[in-house]
């Protein structure tokens, strides 16, 4: 059974005003338990609208979202347990910091989910190591930490619930490139321990390539594409269309090949990339 | 849900009203205010009702709208309208213990209905249309006579077109951050009095930090064009008088007069 099942999804804000507005529309998916999903798409194509609706944040005009087969909205009055199963981590939630310490800040999410204090405890702590914050920061103030490490509370806060479904909206957004691949990894290390379901909006396809499993694409309010990473990426002028693009090892790739260079254009990671360019080299000098 | 709100009540469009001058809206709307208080007998309260319904007529904007903006002061209107029933004297209508309702009273209750109604659907047209940039444009003008006592006329209209400016800046802000305090399962809809208002800190103080954080940043992004108060300052956009306004001043001059002239005239019977 998969964990969550989108069908016909539509959303219409303000709907019957001047401002009606579509956001989405005809979204229906299916997400397998443990898989890492990845949401990419143009500026306002509806990505952040799509996450909101999968832990309940808005609720569709039209279609079902099912929660490991139960319709999320059966029971309106308990779309706080949905929250609790669907995490959601925001674009910048280093700004939704507001506890004194650190330590209580993470323990804000168990704390509504009615956890005793031991095992809130444990949670806080490992949601930290996790992220990679360390003991002693969790008895600073949470304004005293810099960016990253605000970041990595906020991101902490919403692991501590430990959820089935972990969402991330732009996780490494306005990070220096260090910090995103150490954020990223981490998260690959989260999926990896856990084993649970993670979905990751971005605008990096780099970073898509290196951890998704399947990528969803988004565009005009549509989910034009669900496929795997790789079958995604080798359709690099449908893609282009929609604003998108691959990611750029590819792209090098592609044009390596078009000079009559057999360079391998389904490569998606740099790793890869290089991997091929030094056999061929290495064919090339054999020869 | 906070988005629905609106607060910038401004009502872009191309009308008569739209065009006059912000600072003969205000002088006006406020002379308004003034004579509609020193109406006294039926024909000049009368005149007042009618030339304020021509205003709101030719703002073209749909009568619906300031009803509606009426309906949040209803309480108000009915409270003082009731209340103003028990004062006056007059013929006795109906009386329980030391409460009586007189034929004075019921005409002050009117009066004070028809006033308060006209007076706030009178704003509203100011409100409506005019920009709130116009506004305090219009204000700091009107001010400029104050900074002969020191009054910082100009840093009071700066610190008014901020804050409107960032009204829907914050807004935004507040929904964003509930949702993600929602997101971790803050409960804000249901438990009560006590329990909703604590449920606020968390959105209440990522709110505040957010604001002082956007004021540093607006603070030094003026600095950076040179920003040093209003001395020597121009504008884009300067307001002038047109015929318009004179037409403006004229009509309401004379609908003034007539308002002294039939109070004097025809004082009324009781108060």
């Amino acid at each position: 059974m998969s964990i969550i099942k989108a069908e016909n999804i539509k959303l219409v804000y303000s709907a019957g005003t001047a401002f009606e507005k579509t956001a989405l529309s005809d979204v229906s998916f299916e997400i397998e338990k443990g898989e890492f999903i990845g949401i990419i798409g143009h500026t306002g194509s509806g990505k952040s609208t799509l996450v909101q609706l999968l832990n309940g944040l808005l609720r569709p005009t039209e279609g079902r979202i099912y929660l490991e087969g139960k319709d999320i909205w059966e029971e309106p009055k308990k779309i706080r347990n949905v929250r609790f199963k669907v995490g959601m981590v925001f674009q910048y939630p280093e700004y939704q910091l507001f506890e004194e310490t650190v330590y209580k800040d993470i323990a804000f999410g168990p704390g509504n989910m009615g956890l005793d204090d031991k095992e809130t405890d444990k949670r806080v702590r490992e949601a930290a190591s996790f992220t990679g914050l360390r003991e002693d920061q969790l008895d600073c103030s949470p304004f005293e930490l810099s960016g990253g490490e605000k970041r990595r509370a906020a991101i902490a806060g919403v692991i501590a619930m430990d959820p089935d479904v972990l969402i991330l909206d732009e996780p490494t957004a306005g990070l220096d490139p260090l910090g995103r691949e150490a954020l990223l990894s981490r998260i690959a290390d989260y999926h990896k321990n856990k084993k649970n379901t993670v979905i990751l909006v971005s605008h990096s396809m780099e970073d898509i390539a290196k951890i998704a499993d399947r990528i969803l694409v988004m565009s005009q309010g549509k989910n034009v594409m669900f496929d795997s990473t790789r079958n995604v990426f080798s359709k690099g002028n449908e893609l282009e269309k929609i604003g998108l693009r691959v990611p750029q090892i590819t792209k090098i790739m592609m044009l390596l090949k078009e000079k009559g260079i057999g360079t391998d254009t389904s490569v998606i990671t740099v790793e890869e990339g290089l991997r091929n360019i030094v056999s061929i080299l290495s064919d090339n000098k054999k020869g | 849900m906070v988005r629905e709100i609106t607060l910038g009540q401004y009502l872009p469009g191309k009308s008569v009203i739209h065009r006059l001058d912000a600072r003969t809206k205000i002088i006006l709307t406020i002379a308004y205010i003034v004579f509609i208080f020193l109406c006294s007998n039926f024909i000049s309260l009368l005149v007042m009702s009618l030339f304020s319904l021509l205003v709101i007529f030719m703002t073209k904007i749909s009568f619906m709208k300031y009803l509606k903006s009426l309906r949040m002061i209803l309480f108000v209107i009915i409270l003082t309208g009731v209340l103003n029933a028990f004062y006056g004297s007059g013929e006795v209508l109906w009386q329980w213990w030391e409460l009586k309702v007189t034929t004075g009273g019921l005409i002050n209750a009117a009066f004070v209905i028809v006033r308060i109604s006209m007076l706030f659907m009178v704003s509203s047209v100011l409100t409506y249309t005019t920009s709130p940039t116009d506004l305090t444009d219009a204000l700091e003008r009107l001010m400029k006579p104050l900074s002969v006592f020191h009054v910082k006329v100009h840093e009071i209209a700066m610190m008014m077109t901020i804050a409107l400016r960032f009204i829907p800046v914050l807004l935004e802000e507040t929904d964003k951050i509930m949702n993600a305090q929602k997101a971790r399962g803050a409960d804000m809809e249901s438990g009560n009095l006590i329990k909703r208002v604590k449920a606020l800190i968390p959105v209440l103080i990522p709110l505040f930090v957010s604001a002082f954080r956007r004021a540093g940043d607006l603070a030094t992004a003026m600095e950076c064009r040179c920003y040093n108060g209003g001395k020597n300052r121009t504008r884009m956009k300067v307001l002038h008088f047109s015929l318009y306004d004179f037409a403006a001043l004229i009509f309401c001059i004379v609908i003034f007069a007539a308002v002294i002239v039939s109070n004097i005239f025809f004082p009324l019977i009781l108060i």
